[in-house]
């Protein structure tokens, strides 16, 4: 098949197992309600390529599947809930089975949803696989998100796929919004109050679009109808919609594989859809809505009996969205309110408006630009189907636990009030502590990841040059004991050495030949200066010969290395030239010379 | 078919990238050698696997027949203790785990056969450039060009631009349809109505009621530290009439609570209060939730969407968190019949704030 099946020395082994490209003489025709459709699809040739497929294991890729399959089991779910659910804020007397409500005047929203949990038989059960299958939706998005990311999965040729899935993330959320809204419940409709209350902040046309949304005076009686048509028309096409697309695409390019032996940037490595992940996805899906059933039986979510039907006038302490709107709940927290200001008498209410309406398109815009953002920083115009280990990309790590620091920052300060309680602490104090960890938080995160991914590094190099550790402790007859390195297979070894490790973009020309500055040159600068960002800070993965010079003064047992405890080799890449040595190199040359 | 330029250049000349030192690397050593799993050799341990598989489907079976007359058997009503979750509902509980584990024991046999039986040698598919080869990509070109010059767009730019204005143009109903029908546009004035302007009332004073009984409250009711939700009186109309009660209630909500007078350190204050009775409106003017929170012992006002906290004998001035206002307050007196009334409206808009707001 290819070069390195040619070249594999493990192919030896394999002989004896059957050739799967072998003719087959057995082949039965293809008949039945198959020949049927193929006679008017040629489905055929397709089909068998697609089953045929090879996806690559890797416990990470099963993230993406968990967000896809609790998708689908809110959409199941969501079918059910519209048999019953009524989408009107029209005022009735509630007069079902719930006694401490009956005689209540409640919407028929509210009402309808008490009917699911407590009339229909099986309702309450669907609900809470409804609202459990959409928190867990987000958390795997988001979560799916970060392998991406960490990974250098997003690169060419997949940003487009990147930009899908930011957007769907954002969807997600603001689905997930629409949804536990319907219900017109106290909590829900206070969530409701707060976003009139956001969007009331936009600066000129605040009032008439929150008159635009409610249909007048808030609440109204549109503005269930209308998250109502959003949230089981509008964005559910839109995000099934987007999501094919989103598979379209990994079926287009191929699934991205881990560094590993036989795996290339040329071959994908791993097993064919059919049968193993027919059987191992498809048997994922059961795993899924079976975990999330078995939750929703004995965990309530949402109860909305409890909270009672919307009214502007009372309110619970604690009140809180669900957990994906947690962040933007947290930012409208720390922003302090003398950024609202006055000018010609028009309000600028600069206490709201950003954290609540521009938060949330500025933090998706910055996660979907990041892609090209990196490309133009180093340079790299190449394909990438091979992963990259998140350690080995120390920068753009760093970049993303400090996107998950603020991140997480802001959703605590959602729950500055129920910390506050818990644990009897002061919220004012905790509020203004969040205030602070929002701006020095991520730049210590940062700090601490790309330190900590550089250690990581040298371990692998300290391990590739040096062997395993073996836990077996020799004494030698003069007394002194080591501890036995045991070398590493080339199979081994193989995911700690493949990766690059660039150096940073030099500037070669500022000006051409006759002195003109070139007009690129600040554009350049700035990229450099990037680029010396993103990789100046490097270790170089080891090289063949540098395991070599290892072996040969000391073998695993070095008795430099024991003293210092430090295992590190210069890149002989990059001692030549000073200017452009990266920091860690020259550190370990120190090292090595004292 | 020069202007097809595939592959930027490396963003010029500027920037030079150092030679990878591709010479002194590792190879890749190749698939490494395929290990027997217990069931690929041992027709026992195949076996072993096959029951292990089809017990597991068996139990999924099972848990759906509970399910099934689980749910004809239990009763709707019927609740039982659930130790480390509490009362539970008997038949959420009991159609959940049956469903739960039906769908689990699915899932568990199918990647458990495929784990245990279907092949674990992993298979290599190759992967190509993902952009066409140049004679493709230039063949498009062709077909998107000629195309064009067949319709004679370059030739004829008048029809390029009506076209243009006429789809343009043709997205306006759709959007003036929507714009037009969604809400009268005289928010900016109804934001700042609230239905305690006495013209509501024949220009009479309004009474306090509570909330949401709808009794009048007399001075003497309100004892020291006690905490009243009020409404206008005028909210009678409404809840009669069945409509706009919930719009009226968004922007009237009051609180109402009597503090020692001594206590007041804002004479306007303690003017439009009666004897350490004073009334604030109960609308955050953060984002507009109830401030239901009151602190007796530290007289603070706290909103519970976003910790607003508003300083009630300093004329609810905001101490801390993102409100930037002070709750507006309502100025009361008593009536010849002992109840409280607000004389007039509020003067300022209530809730949050908006662009107009300070017109």
């Amino acid at each position: 098949m290819s070069t390195i099946n040619e070249t594999r020395p493990a192919e030896a082994l394999r002989d004896g197992d059957p050739d799967v490209e072998q003719e087959r003489a057995d082949t039965k025709p293809l008949g039945g309600i198959a020949g049927w459709l193929d006679d008017r699809t040629g489905g055929a040739k397709p089909a068998s390529h697609f089953l045929k497929k090879v996806f690559p294991d890797h416990w990470s890729f099963m993230l993406g599947e968990i967000a896809m399959y609790s998708m689908i089991i809110c959409l199941l779910t969501g079918v059910f809930l519209t048999f019953w659910y009524v989408p009107s804020m029209t005022q009735v007397v509630y007069n079902g089975s719930y006694v401490p409500l009956q005689g209540v005047t409640v919407s028929d929203a509210y009402s309808s949803t008490l009917n699911i949990s407590f009339d229909i038989r099986g309702g309450l059960l669907i609900r809470q696989i409804h609202h459990w299958g959409a928190l867990i939706f987000v958390v795997s998005v988001f979560v799916h998100m970060t392998r991406v990311f960490f990974t250098g999965a997003f690169r060419k040729p997949r940003e487009i796929n990147w930009v899908l899935g930011t957007l769907l993330s954002m969807l997600a959320c603001i689905e997930g919004f629409a949804g536990y809204s319907l219900p017109d419940d106290l909590l829900s409709g206070t969530g409701i109050r707060a976003m009139n209350g956001f969007v009331q902040s936009i600066p000129i046309v605040g009032s008439y679009v929150s008159y635009f949304i409610f249909g007048g005076a808030f609440p109204g009686e549109a503005i269930i109808p209308r998250l109502y048509s959003v949230h089981v028309l509008l964005l559910p096409a839109v995000l099934v919609g987007v999501f094919t697309a989103h598979i379209l695409f990994v079926v287009i390019h191929k699934h991205t594989q881990f560094p590993g032996p036989g795996r290339t940037n040329n071959n994908v490595v791993g097993f064919p859809l059919m049968p193993v992940y027919m059987a191992k996805a498809g048997g994922f899906f059961f795993i899924v809505f079976g975990i999330i059933a078995l939750v929703s039986a004995v965990v309530s979510i949402n109860p909305i009996w409890g909270y009672g039907p919307y009214d502007p006038s009372p309110i619970t302490a604690g009140s809180q969205p669900d957990w994906y709107m947690g962040f933007a709940d947290g930012a409208l927290r720390l922003l302090p309110g003398f950024l609202e200001f006055d000018t010609f008498g028009f309000t600028w209410s600069m206490n709201i408006f950003p954290g609540s309406i521009l938060l949330l398109p500025i933090m998706w815009t910055v996660i979907g630009v990041y892609p090209f953002v990196e490309s133009w920083v180093t340079g790299d115009k190449r394909e990438h189907h091979l992963l990259d280990r998140p350690r080995n990309a120390p920068t753009r790590a760093g970049i993303g636990v400090a996107g998950i620091t603020a991140y997480t920052v802001l959703l605590f300060a959602s729950g500055n009030d129920l910390m506050a309680i818990k644990l009897h602490l002061s919220i004012n104090d905790l509020t203004q502590l969040f205030r602070l960890l929002f701006f020095i938080g991520p730049p210590i995160a940062f700090w601490l990841t790309k330190r900590i991914c550089l250690s990581l590094q040298r371990a692998d190099r300290q391990k590739v040059l040096h062997g395993r550790e073996t836990g077996t402790i020799w004494r030698y007859p003069d007394g002194r004991f080591e501890e036995i390195h045991a070398p590493l297979s080339p199979f081994e070894r193989w995911a700690l050495v493949q990766h690059e490790s660039p150096e940073p973009l030099r500037i070669s020309a500022e000006a051409d030949e006759n002195g003109v500055a070139s007009p690129l040159a600040r554009k350049e600068r700035v990229r450099a200066k990037l680029s010396h960002f993103y990789f100046n800070d490097r270790v170089a993965p080891p090289t063949p010969s540098e395991l070599e010079a290892a072996h040969h003064h000391g073998d695993e047992v070095d008795e430099g290395h024991l003293l210092t405890g430090e295992h590190e080799a210069i890149d002989p890449a990059t001692t030549g030239d000073s200017s452009s040595t990266p920091r860690e190199t020259i550190k370990a040359d120190r090292k090595r010379s004292t | 078919m020069s202007d097809i330029q595939i592959t930027p250049p490396e963003s010029g000349a500027e920037i030079e990238r150092h030679e990878e030192h591709a010479v002194d690397r590792f190879d890749n050593p190749g698939l490494p050698p395929h290990i027997h799993r217990a069931a690929d050799d041992d027709p026992e341990a195949g076996k072993r696997a096959e029951k292990q598989v089809a017990t597991l489907f068996g139990l999924s079976m099972l848990a759906t027949l509970v399910f099934l007359v689980a749910y004809f058997a239990i009763p709707d009503e019927s609740t039982f203790y659930l130790p480390g979750v509490g009362l539970s509902k008997t038949q959420n509980v009991v159609l959940g785990l049956s469903m739960g584990f039906a769908l689990l024991f699915i899932g568990i046999g199918a990647v458990h056969w495929a784990k245990t039986l279907m092949s674990d040698e992993e298979i290599v598919e190759e992967r190509h450039p993902q952009r066409s080869d140049d004679r493709s990509r230039a063949a498009a070109v062709t077909t998107v060009l000629d195309g064009g010059a067949n319709a004679q767009l370059g030739r004829r730019p008048l029809i390029l631009y009506s076209l243009t204005g006429a789809l343009g143009l043709f997205a306006l109903p759709f959007v003036l349809q929507i714009v037009g029908s969604l809400g009268p546009v005289n928010a900016p004035e109804e934001l700042k109505e609230t239905i305690w302007d006495p013209a509501d009332n024949d220009g009479k004073p309004i009474r306090l009621m509570r909330d949401p009984e709808m009794t009048p409250i007399k001075l003497s009711d309100v004892t020291n530290g006690s905490v009243f939700h009020v409404m206008p009186e005028t909210l009678q109309k409404y809840i009669d009439a069945g409509h706009g009660v919930l719009e009226a209630k968004a922007k009237a909500a009051v609180i109402l609570i009597r503090l020692e007078p001594d206590l007041i350190r804002v004479q306007k204050e303690k003017d439009w209060g009666v004897d350490g009775v004073v009334a604030y409106s109960k609308i955050c003017t953060h984002v507009g939730c109830a401030v239901g929170l009151y602190e007796q012992t530290t007289h603070h006002l706290l909103c519970p969407c976003h910790q607003s906290t508003f300083d009630l004998p300093d004329d609810c001035n905001v101490i801390f968190g993102p409100a930037k206002r002070p709750l507006p307050q309502l100025k009361i007196t008593v009536d010849d019949a002992g109840y409280l009334v607000a004389p007039q409206g509020f003067l300022e808009p209530v809730g949050p704030s908006f662009w107009e707001r300070s017109r």
